[in-house]
């Protein structure tokens, strides 16, 4: 009975697949010796999918039942093992981070992906302010990336100005843009207001494009200053007044990647403090109340906009340090590096860690942009393999891996709150 | 214990050509409850929501008298402002933080006062401010109103995981957790089985003792009639009544909106001054509101 159930779900499932992959897999164009397009038709790869869909949904309906995999908001058995863990995990995570650089066989590649991860976990948590705390839908958080990278590339380049008197001066600009945006977008509301935010961050692009006389346009900035150690210039030359020569070290050109990568934790982990720290305030209640119920925020007094407000200016102030580190990591910026799938990415992260969750971004921004730089060697097909376990997680973790809430006040235990009760925001 | 703590004058809201409240007036007293009732679609809830700063009227004044202070006009104040001038309200379809904590939710409304001691949010984020002390307080203030309201064992579930009955009774302790001069209550009863209204009518009356003024909307009549010292009667956006609840249930205009008789049999009951029985029967009759 069971068997033949089985059969007949896999069935439609590989005819479902052969609609898909018979147009997308199997025939190909490929640019002819004359230049002209010639078909190409690749039957045994979309066989194998086809056959693998089929296998697949057998063995899964056979061992587990048709419902056997349900979506899940709740804590599952492996988040309960995972939140046990959790109290270690997040330490684990941080002393992995803290003494990666000094890990024997870390070599300058690894060192170079832990700056990328730990960028796009810093976007993240800052963006988390705005999508999981305030539960305003932001497309366009980029914009705010753009404007500090930009904020300390013009800044050190016309008024020579170094990068830690810079990265502050990022920060409060791209929250000034943030309010800027704020005021006259945040009583829109759901998908009004996640287009006037994708549209900001165009806008953005689109100046920075098109200002050539200031920006340079589409060719960039370049020679940006690289960070100095507190004064002290990581140089190969060695010698006096150089990080090398103060300590006495090789010159090396490691210490400065090391230097930038803990530059970047500390950053990462300053955003996650303030978060954290704030959850637990009366401000960030308010932003988790505010994605609640935002008609009962105003009778009980709370000034929804100047709420809103911060919680763009915040994220957006996050998001300019980010940038201005960006910057200097790369010496070279150019518009090309804020596009809209910038956001996309910032946002899947957050999304996919969980709306509101500081552990579950980390997670998600370890596995989207580690795993994709891992996966590297698949070339064509890690986009496939990026696009299925994305789905994958949404069809059995709606609410992303950390789908559940934790209190940030309570008079016994916390107790995590189902992801079902919780909030997802109206924008 | 004359003195108003409500004032509404000529208050009028139309909706393009519909016009919903038309010139009421009443006022309700300091340390008393108001019942503010009428058949469906009196006008009620637009009133209620007018006093609240969810509408703003197109004609007349509201005016909130709290004692040892200026009367404010309220029809002028933003919508937040409303809940720091001192009045606070409940929703006729619950509106709690669903997913915050029974306890998140008390501290919530007291928003204004905590925030005000966290040092423009930074100071508290260093650690810098009074804040500690002041949310030991604001913890406290939500201890006795949960406490009040019987929820003290629910105070770390989640709100939306509470029954109904509760979620109710937590909607006012979050409104009380403001600290206002004037509840407004929008059906508090309504779907509650008859023990919840009895602890539902208890617990409005504590809060009276307390000195806060109660205004409430409320189809349970039985509710009504125990607990209020004033029903105001609103019929197709007009006050037909304002009295006791005595004088108010012999009201011949309030039997017939109830009722649905028209002039002629109005004037015709008022000649032989009928049925005060049939008339409570009549208030009985209506339900509530969808």
């Amino acid at each position: 009975m069971r068997l033949q159930l089985a059969l007949k779900d896999a069935l439609v499932g590989a005819v479902v697949a052969a609609l898909l992959f018979v147009p997308l897999v199997a025939l190909r164009t490929d640019v002819g010796s004359t230049g002209a397009l010639t078909l190409r038709y690749r039957w045994t790869d979309a066989a194998i999918l086809i056959g693998l869909v089929f296998i697949g949904r057998l063995a899964l309906v056979l061992w587990m039942g048709r419902d056997g995999l349900r979506p899940s908001t709740s804590a599952g058995p492996w988040t309960l093992r995972l939140q046990r863990l959790g109290k270690l995990a997040a330490p684990a995570f941080l002393a992995v981070a803290l003494v990666l650089p000094a890990i024997p066989g870390i070599d300058r590649y690894w060192l170079d992906l832990g700056i990328l991860v730990l960028t796009y976990v810093m976007l993240g948590w800052g963006l988390n302010i705005v999508v999981g705390l305030a539960g305003l839908l932001d497309l366009g958080y980029v914009a705010f990336y753009a404007v500090g990278a930009y904020s300390y590339a013009l800044l050190a380049q016309y008024f020579g100005l170094s990068f830690w008197v810079c990265l502050p001066l990022a920060g409060v600009l791209a929250a000034f843009w943030g309010i800027l945006l704020g005021f006259p977008v945040l009583r829109l509301r759901g998908d009004y207001l996640a287009i006037v935010t994708l549209a900001f961050g165009e806008i953005i692009r689109v100046v920075l494009l098109n200002w050539v006389s200031l920006t340079g346009g589409p060719n960039g900035i370049s020679g940006i200053p690289r960070p100095s150690f507190f004064g002290l210039p990581f140089s190969m030359a060695g010698g006096e007044g150089t990080f090398a020569g103060f300590f006495g070290l090789e010159p090396s050109s490691t210490h400065r990647v090391i230097f930038l990568y803990y530059l970047i934790l500390a950053l990462a982990l300053l955003t996650n403090w303030v978060t954290i720290r704030l959850r637990r305030q009366p401000l960030g209640r308010a932003w988790e109340a505010l994605r609640e119920d935002e008609i009962a925020c105003r009778a009980l007094g709370i000034n929804v906009t100047v709420t809103k407000l911060t919680a763009f200016a915040l994220g957006a102030m996050f998001g300019g340090f980010a940038g201005a580190f960006f910057a200097t990591r790369q010496a070279f910026i150019s518009p090309e590096s804020f596009t809209f799938i910038e956001s996309a990415i910032i946002l899947a992260i957050v999304v996919l860690g969980g709306l509101g969750s500081q552990i579950g971004v980390a997670i998600a921004a370890l596995a989207l942009i580690g795993g994709t730089e891992i996966f590297r060697d698949l070339q064509e097909w890690r986009m496939l393999v990026f696009g299925g376990a994305m789905v994958v997680i949404m069809v059995l973790r709606p609410r992303g891996l950390v789908g559940t809430r934790t209190p940030s006040i309570a008079l016994g235990k916390r107790r995590a709150i189902d992801g079902k009760l919780v909030g997802e925001g109206h924008g | 214990m004359s003195r108003p703590i409500l004032e509404v004058q000529g208050l009028t809201m139309r909706f393009g050509g519909l016009t919903a409240v038309s010139g009421v007036s009443f006022a309700a007293r300091s340390g008393e409850i108001t019942a503010l009732i009428g058949p469906n679609g009196a006008g009620k809830t637009t009133l209620f929501n007018c006093v609240t700063g969810f509408y703003r009227p197109s004609e007349g004044i509201i005016r909130l008298h709290k004692p040892g202070e200026p009367p404010t006009e309220l029809q002028r104040l933003a919508g937040h402002r409303i809940a720091r001038a001192g009045v606070a309200r409940t929703f006729q379809n619950i509106r709690l933080f669903p997913g915050m904590t029974a306890l998140e939710n008390l501290l919530i409304a007291q928003h204004n006062r905590l925030m005000a001691s966290t040092g423009w949010g930074i100071g508290a984020v260093l650690g810098l401010s009074g804040y500690p002390r002041a949310e030991r307080q604001a913890v406290e203030l939500a201890k006795r109103w949960l406490t009040a309201t019987d929820l003290m064992d629910r105070a770390d579930d989640p709100a939306g995981a509470l029954p109904y009955g509760q979620q109710r009774r937590l909607e006012i302790a979050r409104a009380m957790c403001t600290e206002p001069a004037l509840l407004c209550l929008d059906e508090p009863a309504a779907g509650l089985n008859p023990r919840e209204s009895d602890e539902l009518a208890r617990l409005l009356l504590d809060i009276r003792a307390e000195g806060t003024s109660i205004l409430l909307i409320e189809h349970d009549m039985g509710v009504v009639m125990r607990i209020s010292d004033r029903v105001v009667v609103l019929d197709h956006g007009v006050l037909i009544a304002d009295g006791t609840p005595a004088e108010v249930r012999r009201n011949a205009k309030v039997i017939a909106a109830y009722l649905g008789e028209d002039e002629e049999e109005v004037a015709a009951a008022d000649d032989r001054r009928a049925m005060p029985q049939a008339s409570a029967a009549g208030l009985n009759r209506s339900g509530s509101n969808p």
